[in-house]
């Protein structure tokens, strides 16, 4: 299942936020949404998966999500969106018991993905006792075991300190290694869109505009720590974004 | 003077510099911790002035009954079988009108904190309801609900009703949006959400409400034993007030205060229990 924009356009009142996006998600890749802040992107990302609509243009869904698939656009959020008072268990099977999957189906889901994000040990902990990272591991178990076709992926690693953030990149790039899925990512991080992205699109700050598409080819699993290569694409969006990200910077709010 | 600076002694007025020492600190207070004996002993000792000033003369009779004196009433009321003949009908009125006023104060809360039609229609009602002395309006629930238990239940079901209603609807605002934002991204129903992530979350604010609710609920009782009531710890405490029997009079209120210390606990309990979660 591929996602299409189609000239889409955001204004709160007469403040405009996003001008005139087009652009193809295509099934099985990682497509990385960067900018300044306040350029639209994480607005761009709830239009995606329908929490907000946009003033113009339209998100098309194009082809049929895959089998088996219980919520095609699932979303991974910066704060991790776990309920405190459910268990590591708990807050995957809120998302399944909508679905009517209880009992031993459910268990079986919850272990799958419970080992698939190396959390099996700590299924019955509460969030309170688990550290940042693991936190938003459970937040990608649950998001697995919806069976997304695509994930929507807000930010996911800015609330972690930068190791956590390596390991869990290398976490993500196994995970899509072993069984690719689609990915929205929205990041204002360089070097976790250039790890992650097999395109890069450059937005421009308020109102955000696409200022370009960076495609790279090199295969995710070979994308090191301080790769020259990469460290050359980083340089480069820095180039793109910095005078935009400098303008953004000393903007009044008004939001 | 200005190009003497190559001189390495340091100058006069600084300390010298050789001799280390420790940072003072300043870092304490302000994170309060339990200490429960305290309470305890704030009591005993307000209990023993209490006595040795009735005792030593320097508290008149008039003034403050005698500590041991209420003690010795209230173990006749003990020994008489009055106690429980008292605290029966008190405590099924307080149970039955907190019921009451709480299940409907909560339900209307959670309305209100979700529907905004419900919001801008009920708010000022609650706010007009609020502030009146409910006290006043017990000639008019005897004339409707009749001089029985109908009038005291209703009475404090009408004053724990508003308290909790105010609490709840704050609680449910209070809820975490990103989890319900969460819940819709996860495809959930309304009611699941409504009962999975808004009720939960909104558990603490309920729970403190309820505190105060009930605690509303025992000044109440004394109000709505006013009228119509032969048996009661109000009615008891009326009595003794308008025979000036200080000693039945402090009696009955001690009895409301650890009513009052009781039901703090219960609700301490259930929240210890259910809000475990909490960090």
């Amino acid at each position: 299942m591929d996602i299409r924009l189609d000239a889409i356009s955001h204004s709160y009142d007469d403040f405009e936020v996003l001008r005139d996006i087009t652009l193809d998600i295509p099934a099985g890749r990682i497509v990385c949404i960067v900018g300044p802040s306040g350029c639209g992107k994480s607005t761009l990302l709830r239009f995606i998966g329908g929490l907000e609509r946009p003033r113009a243009g339209r998100v098309l869904q194009v082809g049929e999500p895959p089998a088996g698939c219980l919520n095609p656009l699932t979303y991974i959020f910066q704060d991790f969106a776990l309920l405190p008072w459910r268990t590591v268990e708990g807050n995957i099977s809120l998302v399944l018991e909508d679905h009517g999957i209880r009992g031993q189906r459910a268990r079986e889901i919850i272990g799958d993905v419970l080992a698939r994000t190396k959390l099996t040990d700590f299924a019955k902990a509460l969030p309170k006792q688990l550290s940042g990272g693991m936190k938003q591991r459970v937040a990608i178990a649950r998001a697995l075991a919806v069976n997304p076709a695509v994930m929507l992926m807000d930010e996911p690693l800015s609330a972690l300190d930068s190791q956590t953030r390596e390991l869990l990149m290398d976490d993500l790039v196994s995970l899509w290694s072993r069984q690719p899925f689609t990915a929205v990512y929205v990041t204002h991080n360089l070097n976790e869109a250039v790890r992650l992205g097999h395109q890069i699109v450059v937005l421009s700050r308020r109102p955000g505009q696409i200022r370009e598409v960076v495609t790279l080819d090199t295969p995710l699993e070979e994308r090191q720590f301080g790769d020259p290569e990469l460290d050359a694409k980083q340089k480069y969006l820095w180039q793109l974004m910095r005078d935009e990200a400098r303008a953004a910077d000393a903007e009044l709010l008004n939001v | 003077m200005s190009d003497a600076t190559l001189d390495t002694t340091p100058p006069r007025d600084l300390p010298v510099r050789d001799e280390p020492k420790t940072v003072a600190f300043r870092g304490g207070g302000f994170a309060p911790r339990p200490h429960r004996w305290v309470g305890a002993l704030v009591f005993a000792v307000l209990i023993l002035i209490a006595e040795w000033g009735t005792r030593a003369g320097w508290i008149s009779a008039l003034t403050l009954p005698k500590p041991s004196d209420v003690l010795a009433t209230f173990g006749e009321l003990y020994q008489s079988g009055l106690l429980f003949k008292h605290l029966g009908p008190s405590l099924s009125r307080f149970a039955v009108g907190s019921f009451f006023g709480v299940s409907v104060g909560i339900a209307v809360g959670v309305l209100i904190g979700l529907f905004s039609y419900v919001r801008a229609g009920a708010v000022p009602l609650v706010a007009a309801l609020f502030p009146i002395p409910k006290i006043a309006l017990l000639p008019l629930f005897v004339i409707w609900f009749g001089i029985g238990e109908g009038s005291k239940y209703a009475l404090i079901a009408f004053g724990t009703f508003t308290p909790t209603v105010v609490a709840t609807y704050g609680a449910v605002d209070n809820v975490d949006r990103t989890l319900i934002r969460m819940g819709q991204s996860f495809g959930l129903s309304w009611w699941s959400i409504v009962r999975k992530i808004v009720l939960p979350g909104a558990m603490p604010g309920i729970l403190s409400g309820l505190r105060i609710s009930l605690a509303i609920a025992i000044i109440l009782l004394v109000a709505a034993e006013m009228l119509g009531a032969e048996y009661g710890i109000g009615a008891y405490i009326l009595q003794a007030g308008s025979l000036y029997d200080l000693e039945r009079l402090f009696a009955g209120v001690v009895i409301l205060s650890v009513l009052g210390v009781l039901v703090s606990a219960v609700i301490g309990v259930i929240e210890r229990r259910v809000l475990g979660w909490r960090t």
